[in-house]
């Protein structure tokens, strides 16, 4: 186990090595000047001269990306360069906001979409079944941002049940005892929390109600039924503790997200997460902020990938994570 | 011509039926035929993205007006939809069933395109790791590995921003560049799984080399997941496409796409809501067809079933 | 002769088939009966339905797109079985008729232990604690044989080997002591030397426990040694009984016979191997007349105009005089077709 669990982090740090690299290289080699957002045509090449000799982007490539990594491996993620403040410090204000909202949508998705995929399996090819397939199909392929402008304008111009957007009500959040504070940032993460875990929960409704669907043919099931197993009992313990394998796949591969933030609902919603804060980084050539935000998100993407392997083998007795 | 616009466009949904009607009558020929034809929304996937590429590709024939010409600047804004305008005109004064079918070329073909890039490069790295193994399998994996580590969305972001006006072309390239990667790990489970049935070790053994091998034997029997993964992969794509154009930064107005048309409209989503809803609801209709027509692929060609010889 | 435990009338059960195919009427009118502590053989090529007669037996046939006409009677100690409620019928499934399946491996639940699922039936039937059940579950190992069950009740069913997962699951069916054991094939799946120790536990448990025990098979061998009476099928239909001895020495149907010859003999190495000609018809397209006729040696008109009753003869020096020998077939009523054979 220990071997497996060492070998798996020299593994990791590889592959975010690679990507540190392959980024950084991109950014720096590829045409356009960062502080000049796009659009922008013309400055004084003094200016950018000075600028660039500020910022040490004037040295060699590899100089620079020596030094990135060195700083990085004392954990210093350099300063942003649009807002002249460490990104280390940038990323400690993003991350919770976006942990609110991606943790509230994942659960949403993740137990919703589970309940539904049970109860489709359970009762398939029925009218219920055939109707919420129609449904998690349907809101599976929506453009999200699409359905959150939707959703703004239903919600929130016509009902009045929301706001706008934002995270919270910009003039009078501070001022509110912690009651009412709660209850003005639930009212604010309600619909992008609702529209992010919605679509989520309708392909991973799909998802498991397929593999439900393959399980519950198996000849196990049968063999139990046969013993005069309830058919409740069959579901849900026989062929769910089966199913459980793909829903744990199913969950690593939506460990990333929590991080990353959804751009597009984020921008549309005005949500101060690390999605949005990805968009206006790349908008400005924030180059620090990119590479952190890239870091963080492979960060995240390999440990999701490490964890869906421990569970998959705490789950499934037929895998077990052997040191071979 | 012009006058006769929605007749023409009534004729291609006319078209779209017929052809659609006749794809299932010689489909449920064969078993994957009518495996695939079960599925009721199988039929409605196909008919709907025929009609819309049908529509596409005739687009001079049936709009009335240019896509990205401002009809009447103050007559004509935001207007809603009308007898002349069928789902209305946008913030600058154009019509947005025009904007609506000229963007969907846009959509579609960047869609079709990525994909069909994305695809091939999946499943030709994904054939040749699976087959070789070895060295040459360790290394393209680990490709993918770090392929997959960031999240596909920041690829884009990271790409599209780094040129100042990003051709269509490129668009594509990049939107192809970043896809293949879960496609090659499908198709080379498929290909370890095949490489030790008996009639690729018959063809090794008989001194057939690799490359031909992969060609001939494995490829066509690996056509299950890659065919699904295209199907799905088109819908994703236009899903991506649309958000970058969203964003700003995908396909530049003035050319119309289903992603632009959306962020043009959002501003005055309240007084004029069919700029934007018109655009989203083409999307949802065409990707959930196609993910209609690829879950149905995904059960018809199931290779479970289909290998019914080797019980 | 005491009464019957388990009796089949006129059993049919119909599936439609998913290609618009038409019905396939896999079961086509089956009857027998089975006695307490009997060892009842149902015997006939695959495609023959004796697999899905089994599983209509506990109602285990999958509702679409099987189902089993109205008219058949399966009565279990005088109890409709095909009236009974769901929560009835659950009662019944493995307390009382368990059954036992063909491969082992996919009939065992691989995320849970053996011991678990071992102990499943009788801590639903008869509601014992977890630990009184293991207990039991230790007994049931030892006595299916499986070596170091203290153990072995926790391995995971990827860990033992075919043979053993058969005595798992013989324990599994039958922890709560049925009255009637269905085992459908339960040696095909496994290795010749292992076929013969599950064989012969299913006789020592029978002795033991004094279960009924339903044998299907396609295997004669394993019908010689074990059974007391074999039930023949054939296209959906019963076409002989006859008790194991009256069957082997003089079989009455062509069917019979022709299994019988082809079972490769160790006394008589230089025989070509003999095969039945034809295969078995697909069950959506029975033949007209009698449905063995087209692979029959002794066809003729009759055979393809009509098909026969099941007849019942008594014959004189039968061993068991209380059961009377069926088998449908013409040459029952027209004996001196016999000498007509023709390949």
């Amino acid at each position: 186990m220990t071997t497996w669990l060492v070998r798996r982090f020299a593994a990791s740090l590889i592959i975010i090595f690679a990507v540190v690299t392959l980024v950084f290289f991109i950014i720096h080699l590829a045409p356009g000047e960062p502080f000049l957002p796009q659009g922008e045509s013309y400055v004084d090449p003094a200016v950018t001269q000075h600028v660039r000799e500020e910022f040490g982007l004037d040295r060699p490539l590899f100089v620079q990306y020596v030094d990135y990594l060195r700083a990085l491996a004392h954990g210093d993620l350099g300063e942003s360069f649009a807002e002249r403040r460490p990104v280390s410090e940038i990323l400690a204000e993003t991350i919770p906001d976006t942990l609110v909202l991606t943790g509230t949508a994942l659960a949403i998705d993740l137990l919703l979409g589970l309940v539904l995929g049970i109860y489709q399996a359970t009762h398939a090819r029925r009218i219920r079944d055939v109707l919420l397939g129609y449904a998690t199909l349907f809101l599976s392929s929506v453009p999200t941002f699409w359905l959150g402008l939707l959703a703004l304008l239903v919600f929130g111009e016509w009902l009045h049940w929301v706001p706008v957007g934002g995270m919270s009500d910009p003039v009078v959040h501070r001022s509110l005892p912690w009651l009412a504070r709660f209850g003005d940032d639930a009212w604010h993460l309600a619909l992008p929390a609702l529209v992010l875990g919605g679509v989520g929960a309708a392909g991973t409704a799909r998802y498991q109600r397929a593999a439900m669907l393959e399980v519950i043919h198996q000849p196990f099931i049968r063999a139990a039924r046969a013993k005069g197993v309830s058919e409740g009992r069959l579901v849900l313990v026989h062929a769910l503790r089966n199913a459980l394998l793909t829903f744990i796949t199913l969950f690593g591969l939506s460990l990333p997200f929590l991080l990353t933030g959804a751009v597009l609902v984020e921008t549309v919603f005005a949500w101060p997460g690390m999605g949005r804060l990805a968009a206006e980084a790349v908008f400005r050539r924030d180059y620090p902020v990119i590479m952190a935000v890239v870091i963080a998100a492979s960060v995240m993407v390999v440990l999701g990938s490490a964890v869906t392997d421990l569970l998959y083998a705490a789950a499934d007795p037929r895998i077990r994570v052997h040191d071979a | 011509m012009i006058a006769g616009a929605p007749v023409i466009s009534l004729g291609a949904v006319a078209i779209a039926l017929l052809v659609s009607l006749e794809a299932q009558r010689r489909g449920i020929r064969r078993a994957w035929g009518r495996r695939f034809f079960q599925h009721p929304l199988a039929w409605f996937g196909i008919f709907m993205v025929t009609t819309f590429v049908l529509l596409a590709i005739a687009a001079p024939w049936v709009t009335r007006y240019p896509p990205s010409q401002p009809l009447d600047i103050i007559a004509l804004q935001n207007r809603p939809p009308s007898l002349l305008h069928p789902l209305g005109t946008d913030v600058y004064s154009r019509d947005v069933w025009s904007r609506l079918i000229y963007g969907s070329r846009v959509s579609l073909s960047v869609g079709a395109l990525a994909m069909l890039l994305a695809v091939t490069i999946g499943a030709l790295v994904g054939a040749v790791a699976g087959y070789m193994r070895g060295g040459i399998d360790a290394v393209l994996m680990r490709i993918v590995d770090v392929g997959l580590a960031v999240p596909r969305i920041y690829l884009l972001l990271l790409a599209v921003a780094l040129w100042e006006h990003l051709p269509l072309v490129l668009l594509v390239l990049i939107i192809g560049l970043t896809g293949w990667f879960g496609t090659s790990r499908l198709v080379r489970a498929e290909v370890l799984a095949l490489r030790e049935r008996e009639f690729v070790v018959a063809a090794r053994a008989i001194g057939g080399e690799p490359g031909r091998i992969i060609a001939r034997h494995v490829i066509p029997n690996v056509l299950t997941p890659i065919v699904v993964s295209a199907a799905l992969g088109i819908g994703n794509v236009m899903l991506l496409e649309a958000g970058l154009s969203f964003l700003g930064f995908g396909v530049q107005p003035p050319t119309p796409s289903w992603g632009n048309m959306i962020a043009d409209g959002a501003a005055q989503l309240a007084t004029a809501p069919w700029s934007t809803l018109f655009p989203g609801l083409a999307i949802a209709l065409v990707v959930t067809s196609l993910n209609a027509v690829g879950d149905a692929l995904r059960d018809a060609l199931d290779p479970r079933r289909y290998r019914v010889g080797d019980a | 002769m005491n009464e019957p435990l388990l009796s089949v009338r006129d059993l049919k059960t119909y599936f439609v088939t998913e290609r618009g195919e038409g019905i396939a009427r896999a079961v086509d009118g089956v009857s027998f009966d089975l006695y307490p502590g009997e060892t009842l053989g149902l015997v006939g090529e695959s495609g023959c339905g004796k697999t899905v007669t089994a599983l209509s037996l506990l109602r285990l046939v999958p509702e679409p797109p099987g189902h089993i006409l109205a008219g058949s009677v399966i009565q279990y100690e005088g109890r409709d079985l095909l009236g009974l409620t769901p929560g009835e019928l659950r009662a019944v499934r493995g307390a009382e008729i368990a059954m036992v399946f063909q491969e082992p491996h996919a009939s065992l639940n691989p995320v849970f232990r053996i011991g678990d699922q071992v102990s499943e039936a009788a801590i639903v039937h008869q509601r014992l604690s977890r630990r009184a059940a293991r207990a039991k579950t230790l007994e049931m190992l030892e006595l299916v044989g499986i070596p170091d069950p203290a153990r072995r009740i926790d391995a995971y069913p990827h860990q033992l080997s075919g043979g053993m997962l058969q005595r798992v699951m013989i324990a599994m069916a039958l922890i709560c002591h049925p009255k009637v054991l269905i085992a459908d094939e339960p040696t095909t799946a496994l290795d010749v030397t292992i076929q013969a120790q599950i064989v012969e536990l299913l006789e020592r448990l029978q002795a033991e426990l004094g279960m009924a025990l339903i044998l299907i098979t396609h295997d004669l061998g394993v019908v010689a040694d074990t059974v007391d009476r074999v039930v023949v099928m054939y296209a959906g239909r019963v076409v002989e009984t006859a008790t194991t001895r009256d069957l082997f020495a003089h079989p009455l149907h062509p069917y019979t016979e022709g299994l019988l010859r082809s079972v490769p003999r160790l006394d008589d190495p230089r025989r070509r191997l003999a095969g039945i000609r034809g295969q078995v018809p697909a069950a959506t397209g029975w033949p007209a007349g009698c449905r063995f006729h087209p692979r029959c040696a002794y066809t003729w008109e009759r055979c393809v105009a009509d098909e026969p009753p099941l007849f019942e003869r008594r014959e004189p020096g039968t061993r068991d005089a209380g059961y009377a020998r069926t088998a449908r077939c013409w040459l029952l009523e027209e004996p001196g077709r016999r000498d007509d054979r023709h390949e």
